[in-house]
């Protein structure tokens, strides 16, 4: 276990209220201004605002190019009587049309969505990953015990559901997290980099991959009726 | 050449006029840089001093800069085609022939404006998770996530009142399936899908709520989130950066 020399700890508990430190003695007669400045800061005028225009006009320059390139479609007038197969949403909201194939309504149009929104917001006050401690730095084989169980449940959930656009995802990141448990601990490179995420890291890379995968798939290999089509071969939308 | 420029700038910096507009002389000097930042309406969100670390690229990928830029874009694109728009049917849909076959520029304008919303969307989930990787979300830094999890709403609900407006078919049946989703909301479903479109269909009542909505609800409201948003970020200090406090990223 290298995760002692690789501790973050200062000589000073970060739980001011549990251990007071004292940080500065102040005798009569003097005041307790600040002796000098915080290291390594600049002037937000220029250093800041300069790079910010930089990377403003950086962009507008390409927005324009690629706005030149790149024409917005405009099909047929709207006609409530003529139902395009498939109908779909914006590219952003495919995921969610591609779970609409799998779930219920109610369960991929409005519990999903809400779940996300709420566990986004929340994020901050469960104090998700303060330390930023590596998932198997502590309780190691019961942390791995609890994985496997979450992933046998959700796989299995997802394999009735034969959502497998999810199931595919989940079982690729859940794989990699379960392999970097037997990573060596001596090990560099990728495999020090996988061994030392937090459990949150996974967390995030799981939603995040099974969000690209949904979107990708809603947009680019579904084709009629919701079927399932390869894009190179010449399918419309 | 360059000297005589230098030396105009620098006069004019130094007139009575320039004073009265920028409330101060050439900013020479930290306490004159400080006031050209909070003496200024535009700039009195950001931060007077800001670390070094947190101006490199890796640091922020200027993500949350280029959202804002993208934001800039449509507000400007969106006003110059409002003025060639009109939210009826099947008025809104001729106005987008119009566009492109009539107007100066209006194929390059629609084109700047949706490209500009797609990339804004896109940016803004970057942002979101980069800052998440970052460990930004910690505290003191806890209720500015939460402002942007609102701003990230606001512009999704942007992006999809503006896909009705051209009123084509892809606009049509996007906004159809799209509000189809909502009905399936327990209890209150048919009531809230009935109240955005003003009607149990996609018509000329929805088309004119999406085109307010699009116009001047959600901007005003992207507008004082953003603002919220960067006051925070000065307010809590400074951006998260990786290895200060001895704080871990993720």
């Amino acid at each position: 276990m290298d995760e002692k020399e690789t501790s973050h700890e200062t000589g000073f508990s970060s739980d001011a209220k549990k251990n007071p430190q004292r940080i500065v003695f102040i005798t009569r007669k003097t005041s307790a201004k600040v002796n000098g400045e915080i290291p390594g800061q600049v002037m937000a005028y220029p250093h800041l605002l300069l790079r910010e225009s930089i990377a403003f006009q950086v962009l507008i320059i390409a927005i324009v190019l690629l706005a030149l390139a790149w024409d917005a479609p405009l099909e047929q007038l709207a006609n409530p009587l003529v139902t395009p197969n498939p109908a779909k949403a914006p590219w952003y909201f495919l995921g969610l049309q591609e779970l609409l194939h799998y779930f219920p309504p109610l369960v991929a149009g409005i519990l999903i969505p809400t779940l996300v929104v709420i566990s986004l917001v929340v994020i901050p006050y469960f104090n998700v990953n303060v330390e930023g401690e590596p998932m198997w730095s502590t309780n190691s084989s019961r942390r791995l015990r609890a994985l496997l169980a979450t992933l046998a449940v959700l796989e299995i959930f997802l394999g009735v559901f034969q959502a497998w656009t999810v199931f595919v995802p989940t079982a690729a990141i859940g794989g990699i997290a379960v392999f970097s448990f037997f990573i060596a601990p001596t090990s560099t490179g990728l495999g020090r980099y996988l061994r030392s995420r937090a459990a949150s890291w996974w967390v995030m890379t799981w939603f995040i991959c099974v969000a690209v995968v949904l979107t990708v798939v809603g947009t680019f290999f579904r084709g009629p009726g919701w079927s399932w089509i390869w894009p190179w071969r010449g399918h419309a939308g | 050449m360059a000297t005589t420029f230098q030396d105009a700038l620098a006069r004019l910096r130094e007139t009575r006029v320039w004073k009265s507009i920028f409330r101060r002389g050439p900013a020479l000097t930290n306490r004159t840089r400080s006031l050209a930042v909070f003496g200024n309406l535009f700039f009195h969100f950001l931060p007077v001093k800001v670390r070094e670390k947190s101006l490199r690229v890796r640091a922020t990928y200027y993500l949350g800069s280029i959202s804002f830029l993208l934001f800039v874009i449509l507000a400007v694109s969106g006003v110059l085609l409002m003025f060639y728009y009109h939210p009826a049917v099947p008025q809104a849909y001729r106005d987008m022939k119009d566009l492109r076959f009539v107007v100066s520029n209006g194929v390059f304008l629609r084109n700047l404006h949706r490209l500009a919303a797609q990339l804004m969307v896109l940016v803004v989930f970057l942002h979101m998770f980069h800052v998440f990787y970052r460990g930004g979300y910690k505290p003191p830094h806890e209720f500015n996530w939460v402002v942007g999890v609102i701003l990230l709403l606001v512009t999704l609900f942007l992006s999809y009142t503006g896909y009705l407006l051209p009123w084509d078919q892809l606009a049509f049946w996007a906004i159809t399936v799209g509000t189809n989703i909502i009905s399936a909301m327990p209890v209150l479903g048919k009531y809230v899908r009935f109240q955005l479109l003003g009607g149990n269909l996609v018509g000329e009542n929805a088309l004119l709520r999406f085109y307010v909505l699009h116009c001047v609800v959600l901007p005003l409201a992207a507008v004082l989130f953003i603002a919220v948003h960067f006051w925070r970020v000065q307010k809590d200090g400074g951006l998260t950066v990786k290895g200060e406090d001895g704080r871990k990223g993720n």
